[in-house]
């Protein structure tokens, strides 16, 4: 059991200030896992997930990836990043480069792979989201759908062994939401890990191997996807289920 | 003839004090301009102010991208906070004093012990001063950029370094660009001062041709045309680059 865990985190406290972002969080992210986050606004979900590659560093507690506590500070926390791919709310292409700048840079600079090599590879991704003939193209130019594979696409050019999803389908109109969720679907039957925040509860049910409801900074309740749906044990789950769905 | 008549001698008149202008002016441009090559002062003068725009403006970049990645990498991360002092007392020192203070000090005080060429002390001085201004601007561009593109960059494991070359300084660069641009321009003009070190720029290259002929007129309009010429010339420069980088933004 202990091999296959890609992610553990254990006593996870996080304090912006004042606030308890998080509040003793224990998970364990398995290879091939869609751990899916929910939760209400400022339960902390969003907050866990960037402790997860540490673009934000926890107050308290360690993370564990492939067997390397990343929280410790000797540890070369941008080698362990190349591995954890991550897609936010925002996009966050890089406006001033092609698409196909934004993909092959870090491949590039950091795999140390030829440009032909990184072009190949993008190019093909690119093909399986659709977008391959946009390669040339400036972000400016796409939808925030487009944006969002593109985003996604950028991620995989570094071969993750982990997705790591912000609420991906937050700032998209509701009509290229679908886009995304099915770009992440398809991943996650290949096979990869992932682990994703998001409002999207069809997709948690449907896509989701295991689901965390998070609350007040703590995971309240986690199971598979057909049980914490169906049978949600705390109150606190059964009223945001009540509210979302 | 329809202006024969009652008008005609005002015509005359005019006509005559213009001819008689124009041949003064071709006296004084003579005078001036041709006599003695006196025209050397300018084309000399205007080499000198060339060089000392050119290499100040190049120790001004350099210095400034430093002072800006130092003060903002201090503002982001809380590091650097030696580095960060040392730059805060430069920016304050450097924008708190007159740049022809500066540039007498640099060469009658810091440079008094050796014999210096003066340009060297005038690169010296205009880059240092230019230095902490373009310091400044680039620091805003820096920190206009979203903090999304720098987690972007820090996700796909590109280091603090890594981040702010390939991904925060292009941006902010393109920003920035027209204040940087207007930051040159004021720089090309205030090398006029050159003169207090009696380095013989462009400025300083018109006052002797005055000095020389008691004839201010001419010597000073042609410094100002030639100055007007090349920010004129500057700005068109600017203004392409800055269509080129736009590319990007449609």
């Amino acid at each position: 059991m202990t091999t296959d865990v890609l992610i553990r985190v254990t006593g996870l406290h996080m304090d912006f200030g004042t606030v308890k972002a998080l509040n003793g969080v224990d998970l364990e992210i398995r290879k091939g896992d869609v751990t899916v986050i929910i939760g209400p606004s400022g339960s902390g979900k969003s907050t866990l997930l960037r402790t997860l590659n540490l673009l934000e560093v926890p107050t308290e507690g360690t993370i564990t990836f492939e067997g390397v506590d990343i929280t410790d500070h000797k540890v070369n926390i941008d080698k362990h990043r190349q591995k954890m791919g991550m897609v936010f709310q925002q996009f966050n292409l890089f406006p001033h480069m092609t698409i196909l700048r934004n993909l092959t840079l870090a491949p590039m600079k950091l795999l140390h792979q030829t440009r032909e090599e990184a072009e190949e590879n993008a190019l093909q991704l690119l093909a399986r989201v659709g977008l391959a003939e946009r390669a040339g193209a400036y972000p400016a130019q796409l939808s925030g759908g487009q944006k969002q594979r593109i985003a996604i696409v950028r991620a995989l050019c570094m071969n993750p062994d982990v997705m790591l999803f912000d609420e991906p389908t937050s700032a998209l109109d509701p009509e290229m939401v679908g886009e995304v969720l099915d770009v992440m679907r398809s991943l996650a039957k290949e096979g990869m890990t992932m682990a994703v925040v998001t409002h999207e509860m069809g997709f948690a049910r449907e896509v989701g191997t295991h689901v965390v409801f998070m609350d007040e900074g703590r995971i309240v309740e986690e199971n598979t996807p057909e049980e914490l749906f169906a049978h949600p044990a705390s109150d606190r789950l059964k009223s945001f289920l009540a509210k979302v769905l | 003839m329809p202006y024969m008549g009652i008008a005609g001698g005002v015509w005359d008149k005019i006509r005559d004090a213009m001819v008689a202008w124009g041949l003064e002016l071709k006296d004084s441009f003579v005078q001036n301009f041709i006599a003695e090559n006196r025209w050397k002062y300018l084309v000399n003068g205007l080499g000198v102010t060339l060089q000392v725009t050119f290499f100040a403006v190049i120790i001004g970049i350099v210095l400034g991208f430093l002072v800006a990645i130092v003060r903002s990498t201090a503002d982001k991360t809380g590091k650097l906070g030696f580095l960060n002092g040392i730059c805060r007392v430069y920016l304050t020192v450097i924008r708190g004093t007159p740049v022809v203070v500066q540039l007498l000090i640099i060469y009658f005080v810091i440079f008094s012990s050796v014999d210096i060429d003066k340009v060297v002390a005038a690169v010296v001085a205009f880059g240092l001063n230019s230095g902490a201004y373009v310091a400044e601007i680039v620091r805003s561009g820096i920190m206009s950029i979203d903090q999304g593109q720098f987690e972007a960059g820090r996700s796909l494991g590109f280091n603090y370094g890594q981040t702010m070359w390939h991904i925060i300084v292009p941006q902010a660069f393109k920003n920035v660009l027209p204040a940087l641009a207007n930051e040159f321009i004021v720089l090309l003009k205030e090398t006029s001062v050159c003169g207090y070190i009696a380095l013989q720029d462009l400025t300083k290259g018109g006052d002797i041709i005055r000095s020389r002929t008691y004839d201010p007129f001419l010597p000073l309009i042609a410094v100002a045309v030639i100055y007007l010429v090349i920010v004129m010339g500057l700005s068109a420069l600017v203004t392409r680059l800055e269509r080129r980088l736009r590319s990007s933004d449609h």
